[in-house]
């Protein structure tokens, strides 16, 4: 007789520190983002202001403030992008195979946009998730906040979508451990995303919102 | 049929078919099965879209098993 194991991921025993990620907590993470931004523009904003105001020739050092301000977040947002940008291609004759058996595992509708732009589209709990061969954008419900995690497997032999089949598996076995195990690596508007995600990529994440926007809050 | 399959270097790799459990086929897929467990790979059934169920004995009623590898923070 075939037993189910544990629901949850074995991969969470690699990271016993971690507290399991929850809906509640994913929107804690999510506002800390958001202040430690403010904290990270504000001041250079301000002193700009101060400076002009004290000293209106100052003002090319207040532009060096405005450009600060405005470079820390898109920083953040294209380390986030980071996580699902196009990789090298590798093992490139293996990859029809892989695709075969990622294709089998996803609906035509997502499985035509993971063809086009690389991310397989997965409706979760936690929101809607874009799954890539290292890493996944969870666009939150609402559609406006969307998280970015680096995650994949550690096997360097295997083709592309070999790697999103990896990552699809783990998240419809257990999304909140999946979530768990990854690396976050950023939380902000989707706006921000999607302006550092290569072209390619934005008709996937346009459809995540749409779906995001669907979902209860 | 059902199938064991382990996703690696070839995109994956067919390791067992089977028809009914307790017939020879099956067997051997379990043998299969167990050797990919010890080797680090991890069972997961999918079972339609969104959703599969990780296991640690060979289902004989599942149409698809897939071996996976575990995943790790980037």
């Amino acid at each position: 007789m075939a037993t189910a194991a544990d629901t949850h991921l074995p991969e969470l025993g690699a990271v016993p520190w971690r507290p399991r990620l929850t809906a509640r907590s994913l929107r804690t993470w999510g506002r800390v983002w958001t202040a430690w931004t403010v904290l990270g523009t504000v001041p250079f904003l301000a002193a700009a202001v101060v400076l002009f105001l004290l000293e209106p020739l100052s003002f090319p050092v207040g532009l060096a403030c405005f450009a600060h301000a405005w470079i820390i977040p898109e920083l953040y947002a294209y380390r986030g992008v980071n996580t699902v940008r196009p990789k090298d291609p590798r093992h490139a004759m293996a990859e029809p195979a892989a695709q075969g058996l990622l294709g089998d595992l996803l609906d035509h509708a997502p499985r035509a946009l993971q063809r086009e732009t690389g991310l397989a589209l997965e409706r979760g709990r936690l929101g809607v998730w874009l799954v890539a061969e290292a890493g996944a954008l969870l666009v939150a419900p609402g559609g406006r906040r969307v998280h970015c995690f680096c995650v994949g497997t550690r096997e360097r032999d295997l083709p592309r979508s070999d790697r999103v089949s990896h990552l699809l598996l783990a998240l419809r076995t257990d999304e909140e451990g999946s979530a768990t195990v990854a690396n976050r690596a950023f939380s902000g508007a989707s706006w921000r995303v999607r302006r550092r995600l290569p072209r390619t990529q934005r008709p996937a994440l346009a459809a995540a919102r749409r779906a995001a926007r669907d979902m209860r809050r | 049929m059902s199938k064991l399959v382990r996703m690696d270097h070839t995109g994956h790799s067919t390791l067992a078919e089977w028809t009914a459990p307790g017939d020879s086929d099956f067997e051997a897929a379990v043998e299969e099965f167990r050797r990919e467990l010890d080797a680090g790979y991890i069972g997961v059934v999918p079972d339609g879209p969104g959703r599969a169920t990780q296991v640690t004995e060979l289902p004989a009623e599942a149409d698809l098993v897939i071996m996976r590898r575990p995943i790790a923070g980037g």
